[in-house]
């Protein structure tokens, strides 16, 4: 057994200085990238398009500003003041020019940009018109499934407007052999191709195009070679200059070579990691599993003495910052579905080696410290937990958790490896899987997995169910009959399935001429150097050169579809104690309550402006009144009494979430009309499309477009998080909710599911709280559940379920010795808990 | 009993991931009906064997269901993987275990049929021949020695501590289980250094016994009083601070114990 070295490493004061200086301004939107983009565009029409990406992303590495910020050992900045973005007008450009003025101001992810800037946008972004993926995606797309997306069935925002993202390339080999080991490679296959080959055109003009790429990379780390030169010759600080001096060898070495030693790794990876999101803006650009392929070179100098454990976390530590600098701005609506300026850059500890040995190794226990160190919300940090991992391990990633940053998020390998052996991966590939962005499985370097292809929301098609395939008067779903008429349950839940399978339909065209256009537009020739077997195959990774290629769109609602067919079934159908009708009207009348403020004040403006169009102007007066008719509905006494009889029968029917049988595995059935229907389809790039659970945070927006629906979930509220249960519906505590969570099929969900877990620090305080946590993973994974995350409750939140007790009620807390049900303890007592919190996170 | 799968009991909750009462992560079962009359109880429905009403949350609940070991074993062995991982297992408390000796036993005994760790949270007050049906199934006791003196121990329990005492060190010398010793420190009753020292160097004197834990009194079950129409005896009484614990800490260290603040 391998002895793991598990004491903490003190924080330096170098790394709180680049913490304080990372937060110490608003992030800017930079606009050189745009400016020198389009000059290089214009200066290339005509040209094959791969060549012209990779001419452009040269000239932009040649003339974009470089910066070394004070403190930093690794460097390599995208824009010159800290945590700012530069754009992207290839993919889309129309909204941000909207927003040039609002940006600043607006409640999420708010970016300065200054007049200035302004002004270079507007005059860069005409020359766009016409030429963007998302343009070219609306010309492929068919009506009908733009008629589904705008009526809210499903969102492909994420890669309408934007770049894919999404990859893990192959860093260790770059950090191995270096650019110009890539070059000869790529040269070697330039020298195979025949002029006579049926596709030497596009295959020659990759492989140029790859080369030019490379050759950008390198002479851009040379320039930062040459600055940090500089800035040592000017440097009175003795150490800083050496410092600069060795920042300036190391960029004259890598990434054009392979790297000798750890730190030179570290700042080849940095390139590699900063440099794919120069050429594209795609998010969730994963580095993988890092404590792999960098432990080489960490064991090989530690071995030789010429480099501290202590040191290895400085640069670490540095390198987790670094991830925070890059930044991206997305429209407005997108940003308060991404909150939090995430780029969701997954990086993996932990897990299996490809012949199925433990890969825990002394790195992966530095990468839990850097995010102790750091508590920063990137890297997105996962470990992989299987039969065989240390429990040393497992206490070390409790600890990080322990801190409340709600890191790091747990996968189980007894679930993942065969998920993806199901869909034709080898049992080594599926070993050495990471997890890409929030919580999607795949092979590093091999993948073009489309993950978060669509927010697909399972409770828009039920809607439909009651209206016979209508919404807000024009026929978005399929006509499956007139729901009063429906004589069993069989025949009501296939006309779910049946408009279900609908907008699985509709969903794929748009992913596919999103996705066709992507290849058309914007194929990217400097990560798929990185990607195999794209060098072999002479085509990009847009054009379908990965080895494995898949789509994986995401749907989300499980929870709240099982407890409302189930309702159906049972108080309809079943027990027949209310009539289809009776429950029609419920819905339709949002059970008799008013809208949420943001819904009824969007109501209100969408009647004003309809009385505007018609020509009828309406007063103060009369707007104040449509309001307050959408906040408290117009239902009569009477019809909420009928209202609040139907609400409680629904309360009182079992649910998901209670470790009952019956229930959960109809929400595993639920499932399977989302995750089994999707993979009859394929993608342009010679894939399959296959199925993910979870809605990252969009299960608010989305619920706020969502009506009433049977489980009696409000008109415009959330729709349940993850896999989880309904929030506040799971009442018999956390072994309980995780048991339902785990009879649904994991395995089939093989492009991810995410399931959030509520506790409170308390209960995972002392050695013998990390263990029971452990345990309580450990068991969730034996019953094959596949991803798990805490979110270890703050003071806040305490506050709120005091407020909303009904959101919480398997909330568990540690009472002096004690733990229990929070909103089961008397309002002093709870008072008493969360004023401990506030003392134990001041501490 | 020729089949104790159908013996019946009554209990009046079961909690889940419950990580205080034994090792790991265990389901409690809550039998109702106690011999005792503890003024800081938290659990008042539980000492009544009565089935009875309470209010809770405004509405009225029946306290107290009629089972069989058949009923339960269920619902105890949907946490079985927790068990598993954790060294956990089922914890009988109550009220008192004890006092459903056609019933407690052989929940345990099914329990022990399928391989899980089982522990009793008990008052220890029951005849011998009683605690000798049980001790073949159990694993663990957490049994409570709330006072040494037996007049102090009658005023705040309704009980004296003679018999308590007897039986704690026959289940020592019985070598069958592992014996804990847990002490409810109580504002007014027993929560100085003397008394919980000598407590600490009773449990001491027991062969086997290496852990103590010391419970600081709080206020859960005070809400409960109210529900069930009965006055809350130790009304006004503060809760103890942490300083004070860990005076009270150091003191029970002094036996030589394995000593902790909460279970």
């Amino acid at each position: 057994m391998k002895i793991f070295n598990t004491t903490d490493i003190p924080k330096t004061d170098r790394i709180q200085h680049l913490l304080d200086d990372l937060f110490a301004k608003m992030p800017e939107i930079e606009t050189e990238r745009a400016v020198l983009l389009t000059e290089s565009y214009k200066a290339t029409e005509g040209l094959p398009l791969v060549k012209r990406r990779a001419l452009a992303f040269e000239h932009i590495l040649e003339n974009i500003p470089i910066t070394i910020r004070d403190n930093e050992l690794v460097v390599g900045s995208a824009t010159k003041a800290p945590r700012s973005c530069q754009v992207f007008p290839e993919y889309s450009y129309e909204w941000l020019e909207a927003e040039l003025d609002t940006v600043e101001f607006r409640e999420a992810d708010p970016f300065h940009i200054s007049e200035e800037n302004k002004q270079v946008l507007r005059q860069v972004y005409p020359y766009w018109k016409g030429k963007t993926t998302s343009e070219l995606a609306s010309a492929y797309m068919a009506p009908e499934a733009q008629l589904a997306i705008e009526h809210n069935m499903f969102t492909p925002g994420n890669y309408y407007y934007n770049g894919v993202g999404h990859l893990t390339v192959d860093y260790g080999k770059v950090i191995k052999i270096g650019y110009k080991g890539y070059m000869e490679e790529i040269e070697a296959q330039l020298s195979k191709c025949n002029v006579y080959d049926a596709d030497y055109a596009r295959r020659h003009e990759f492989l140029e195009s790859a080369l030019i790429s490379c050759r950008a990379a390198i002479n851009y780390a040379r320039r930062y070679a040459a600055l940090a030169y500089e800035m040592a010759q000017k440097c009175t600080d003795a150490a800083r200059k050496q410092e600069l001096l060795i920042i300036s060898k190391n960029c004259a070495t890598v990434p054009e070579n392979g790297a000798e030693t750890f730190y030179e790794a570290c700042q080849s990876f940095w390139f590699i990691q900063m440099l794919i999101q120069m050429e594209g803006s795609g998010h969730s650009i994963s580095p993988g599993r890092f404590d792999q392929y960098m432990y080489p070179y960490y064991e090989a100098d530690i071995n030789k003495g010429i480099l501290t454990r202590e040191f290895a976390q400085e640069l670490l530590d540095c390198i987790w910052i670094k991830l925070n600098d890059l930044n991206k701005v997305r429209d407005a609506a997108s940003a308060e579905g991404f909150a939090g300026y995430s780029l969701f850059q997954n990086l993996c500890a932990g897990g299996q080696t490809e012949d199925g040995r433990d890969a825990t190794n002394d790195l992966s226990f530095l990468c839990i410290q850097a995010s102790m160190h750091t508590r920063l919300p990137a890297p997105s940090f996962s470990v992989r937990i299987w039969n065989g991992t240390p429990n040393e391990f497992l206490i070390k990633c409790a600890e990080l958790t322990r801190t409340g940053i709600g890191l790091p998020a747990y996968y189980n390998d007894e679930v993942i490896i065969p998920a993806l052996m199901s869909r034709g991966i080898t049992l080594e590939d599926a070993r050495g899987y990471n997890i890409i962005g929030c919580v999607e499985p795949q092979v590093p370097h091999k993948t073009d997995g489309w993950h978060d292809a669509a927010f697909f929301n399972m409770c828009r098609p039920l809607e439909l169910v009651f209206s016979n395939g209508m919404d807000k008067g024009v026929q978005v779903g399929l006509k499956t009959g007139d729901v009063l008429q429906m004589t069993t349950f069989d025949e009501f839940y296939d006309a779910y399935k049946a408009q279900m399978k609908y907008m699985i339909r509709m969903m794929v065209n748009a992913d596919n001429a999103i996705d066709v256009a992507h290849a058309e537009r914007c194929p990217l020739p400097f990560l798929s150097v990185m990607v195999d077997d794209c060098i072999a195959k002479g085509k990009t990774v847009q054009e379908g050169g990965a080895h494995y290629n898949f789509t994986g769109p995401q749907g989300f609602g499980i929870a709240n579809m099982t407890d409302g067919l189930y309702a159906v079934k049972t108080l309809v159908f079943d027990k027949k104690l209310v009539s289809m009708a009776d429950f029609k009207d419920a819905l339709i009348h949002n059970y008799g309550r008013g809208l949420t403020p943001k819904a009824a004040k969007l109501a209100t403006q969408e009647v004003v402006d309809n009385l505007a169009s018609m020509n009828k102007p309406v007063t103060k007066e009369q707007i104040a009144d449509i309001c307050r008719m959408f906040l408290e509905g117009t239902s009569s006494q009477e019809d909420i009494v009928r209202y609040d009889k139907l609400l409680n029968m629904i309360d009182d029917l079992p649910k998901y979430g209670n470790d009952v049988e019956e229930i959960d595995l109809f929400a595993r059935d639920v499932a399977y009309v989302y995750t089994k229907e999707l993979q009859n389809y394929k993608n342009p790039r010679g894939g399959i499309f296959h199925a993910g659970l979870y809605p990252v945070s969009a299960n608010v927006p989305l619920g706020e477009q969502t009506g009433a629906t049977p489980d009696g979930r409000l008109a415009n509220t959330p729709i349940a998080d993850g896999v989880g249960p309904r929030s506040g519906s799971d009442r018999l505590g956390p072994t309980a909710a995780a048991n339902s969570v785990a009879k649904l099929d994991h395995a089939i969900a093989s492009n991810g599911t995410l399931y959030n877990q509520k506790f409170h620090p308390s209960a995972l305080s002392g050695m013998e709280g990390l263990q029971n946590f452990a345990a309580y993973i450990r068991a969730f994974f034996d019953q094959k559940g596949m991803h798990m995350q805490f979110n270890v409750v703050s003071k806040e939140t305490l506050l709120d379920a005091q407020k909303h007790p009904e959101n919480y009620k398997s909330l568990v807390v540690r009472v002096a010795g004690y733990s229990a049900l929070f909103t089961t303890l008397s309002r002093s007592l709870q008072d008493d808990i969360i004023n401990r919190t506030e003392q134990a996170f001041n501490a | 009993m020729e089949n104790y799968l159908k013996a019946r009991g009554r209990i009046f909750d079961i909690q889940k991931y419950s990580i205080h009462d034994g090792p790991g992560i265990r389901t409690i079962i809550f039998l109702k009906g106690c011999a005792l009359r503890c003024r800081w109880c938290c659990n008042p429905e539980s000492q009544e064997f009565d089935i009875q009403p309470m209010m809770f949350e405004g509405k009225e609940k029946i306290m107290g269901t009629d089972v069989s070991v058949e009923d339960i074993m269920p619902v105890i062995l949907q946490d079985v993987f927790y068990y598993n991982r954790s060294g956990g297992g089922v914890t009988l408390s109550g009220g008192e275990a004890l006092l459903q000796p056609d019933f407690a036993p052989h929940l345990l005994h099914a329990c022990k049929d399928s391989g899980i760790n089982t522990a009793i949270e008990t008052t220890g007050f029951a005849k011998w021949e009683t605690i000798e049906r049980y001790l073949p199934y159990l694993d663990y006791v957490l049994m409570d020695i709330k006072h040494m003196n037996s007049t102090k121990h009658k005023e705040f329990t309704t009980q004296s501590n003679e018999l308590i005492l007897e039986n704690a060190r026959k289940i020592a010398e019985s070598g069958k289980v592992n014996l804990t010793v847990r002490v409810p420190v109580i504002p007014t009753f027993n929560a100085t250094p003397e008394e919980i020292y000598d407590i600490a160097e009773f449990a001491a004197s027991l062969p086997g016994v290496r852990k103590l834990h010391l419970l600081p009194y709080h206020r859960l079950g005070q809400g409960k009083y109210d529900g069930l129409g009965r006055p809350y005896a130790l009304d006004g009484v503060d809760l103890i601070p942490d300083k004070y614990m860990k005076i009270l800490l150091e003191t029970a260290n002094k036996s030589g114990l394995e000593c902790q603040i909460g279970g």
